[in-house]
């Protein structure tokens, strides 16, 4: 038998296309977000909260991703925000080049914060990089408190957990605490913020870091 | 969900490094899996079997690598291994970890039979 060692990653294209992605957002000063959540956690509810409350402070544009639809396009564009729908037909989540081709489509020269609205599934998005700033998952209390132990990838690599659906929380199984302890022991450094798309408790908050983080200089 | 799309960029890689001449003599295409990868053996597997079959790679199959999770305590300088629900560490409980390994999705060899093995 003959042997040709090889030793190259898989993801290695995708991860090509996303270094040129980040490259950009740096040049351009762009925050970018990548949010990622099980389908129905609230990601896109969310997002119209934010976008009614940062859309006279800040310059933002969102990227959509779904599997079918431009429901949420449509549900985004509603705030006369720029947004480029993509639909992966049957794709389980982003890759980079996706990205690089909806923000060739985007005017980024005066955007502070770009939201990249990933495909809803906590498994696959986890390993592929967009290029983006951050990556932000969606957990709602309906989801139960020991998600994090049974996705551990997705939680370790993000760096911001939104708990939504807490208005819900008097109704649903979901220990708070619980969850929080099971978030970080899975990742020590997520930073945490429960809140409700729905009464708009905590939103404020979360709004707040996200306008700093926006609009801090490198 | 997405292993046939990681088993298509393993044949693209095979096939960047094997000749037009060797693909058909590849028998073993091996690839590290880390426990963090989010790869599901069994279906990269099929995917790869079903996207071989009837090409000149028909006679290849993968063999998968299974690489551990290993974390670094920053405070305490140990190293363990993980199941992927324990990132503190078990010395001193310290949260400051780093992944050693057990991210990795690489290709890292392909194994080719020689001309006269073929004839045997």
């Amino acid at each position: 038998m003959n042997v040709i060692t090889i030793e190259r990653k898989i993801l290695e294209k995708n991860d090509e296309i996303a270094r040129v992605n980040r490259e950009l957002f740096q040049q351009r000063g762009v925050f970018v977000i990548n949010i990622v959540s099980a389908p129905g956690s609230g990601k896109t509810s969310i997002l119209e909260r934010c976008l009614e409350r940062l859309k006279p402070q800040l310059e933002i544009s969102v990227v959509e991703g779904d599997v079918q639809t431009d429901f949420d396009a449509q549900r985004v564009a509603r705030f006369d925000v720029p947004v480029v729908q993509v639909v992966t037909k049957g794709g389980c989540h982003l890759e980079a080049r996706l990205v690089q081709d909806a923000i060739a489509r985007m005017d980024l020269s005066n955007v502070r914060l770009l939201v990249i609205e990933n495909v809803g599934n906590l498994v696959c998005p986890a390993n592929y990089d967009l290029g983006e700033s951050l990556k932000v998952v969606v957990l709602s209390t309906t989801e139960g408190a020991d998600k994090p132990l049974k996705y551990p990838t997705m939680f370790r690599n993000a760096r911001v957990l939104l708990v939504n659906k807490t208005d819900l929380l008097p109704y649903v199984d979901c220990d708070l605490d619980e969850l929080r302890e099971n978030a970080l022991q899975i990742n020590p450094a997520l930073e945490i913020f429960p809140l409700s798309a729905k009464t708009g408790e905590g939103i404020p908050a979360w709004c707040d870091w996200l306008l700093e983080k926006s609009t801090a200089r490198p | 969900m997405h292993e046939l799309s990681l088993a298509q960029s393993i044949l693209n890689i095979v096939m960047e490094h094997a000749s037009p001449q060797q693909i058909a003599a590849v028998r073993c295409v091996r690839v590290d899996v880390g426990r963090l990868s989010g790869v599901v053996a069994d279906s990269l597997d099929f995917c790869f079997t079903a996207l071989v079959a009837e090409t000149p790679l028909q006679q290849s199959r993968l063999e998968l690598n299974n690489i551990p999770l290993r974390l670094a305590c920053a405070d305490c300088r140990e190293t363990f291994e993980s199941e992927g629900d324990v990132f503190c560490c078990p010395s001193c409980d310290g949260s400051r970890t780093t992944v050693v390994s057990g991210m990795e999705l690489r290709v890292t060899e392909i194994e080719l039979v020689e001309e006269a093995e073929e004839a045997i």
